[in-house]
């Protein structure tokens, strides 16, 4: 098997497991349709777009779970931010975690959301890798000439 | 007369940032013109409904508006508040208006319906339902 094929192999196995262990569903496929010859560099954009706006979102939470007075609806405000975004971008787990998240704000639960916050934070930096290598390999596929496989 | 209205001119009103670029993108090519806004205050000025700077210039553009699509949850004013806004302004009132959501909540929906929203979309939008959309809008422009 030539290089392009090697890659294209390994594009669809890691793809299939992204979206087989729940990293990735079928909103991020829907992105993925949404960018052309027109448009080239469109998942590209929106994923670094997540990327900034996630790290932001991240540090906004910690310093809003160290306050002296934690200030739940504000907490629940930028989870709220979180749980859109990674929803909008397909990133699932991220997204359910938020979910969790929320319950415990509404209980005002500041052990639970410093949990949480842990979690969340784990399950975007797992997400934010496979993205990486996702990306990474689309790239070397197309810098050698070949066209990226399209998952259904 | 020729009625067909080729280029759909949207304003899309989103806080996030994600979702704003991904409903440009789904309407740009969808063959809408887009423009996009941060916030309810700042849809209403391009609007000319905020008197920022004596906005005599912004009915200009706002007439151009065919369609207007928003998140509900936004800080500050909400996507139903800026949806009664819009209703009640003299101009404005017979643009569409399409309310967005993450969340599926009956009562959030027939409020919005009530108040005259087009239709009540829920979030990640997809293809299918900018095509929705594009339909129901094209059958009241020739109808």
């Amino acid at each position: 098997m030539d290089i392009v094929g090697q890659l294209q192999k390994q594009y669809v196995d890691f793809s299939t497991s992204l979206y087989r262990e729940g990293f990735l569903d079928d909103q991020f496929i829907q992105l993925q349709k949404l960018q052309d010859d027109t448009n080239p560099d469109f998942v590209v954009e929106v994923v670094s777009l997540f990327f900034e706006d996630s790290e932001k979102l991240l540090n906004n939470l910690a310093t809003a779970l160290q306050q002296q007075v934690v200030d739940f609806k504000q907490i629940d405000a930028h989870v709220h931010q979180f749980k859109g975004s990674s929803s909008s971008i397909g990133a699932n787990r991220v997204k359910n975690m938020c979910v969790a998240f929320r319950n415990f704000c509404e209980e005002n639960n500041l052990d639970g959301c410093m949990r949480c916050l842990q979690q969340v934070k784990h399950e975007y930096y797992l997400v934010k890798n496979k993205l990486e290598t996702l990306l990474r390999l689309e790239r070397q596929i197309l810098e050698h000439g070949g066209t990226v496989p399209m998952i259904a | 007369m020729d009625a067909a209205v080729e280029k759909i001119h949207v304003l899309a009103v989103d806080d996030n940032i994600i979702d704003r670029k991904i409903v440009e993108r789904l309407l740009k090519n969808s063959s809408c013109e887009v423009t996009t806004a941060e916030n309810a205050e700042r849809a209403l000025e391009y609007l000319g409904l905020i008197d920022k700077n004596q906005g005599s210039g912004n009915y200009n553009r706002a007439s151009k508006v065919n369609m207007i699509i928003t998140d509900y949850c936004m800080p500050g004013m909400t996507g139903y508040e800026l949806l009664k806004k819009i209703k009640e302004s003299s101009h404005m009132k017979d643009v569409p208006v399409v309310i967005m959501s993450s969340e599926n909540v009956p009562t959030r929906i027939n409020e919005c319906l009530e108040e005259g929203a087009e239709m009540f979309m829920i979030k990640p939008l997809k293809y299918s339902d900018v095509k929705k959309l594009r339909c129901h809008l094209l059958q009241q422009y020739s109808g």
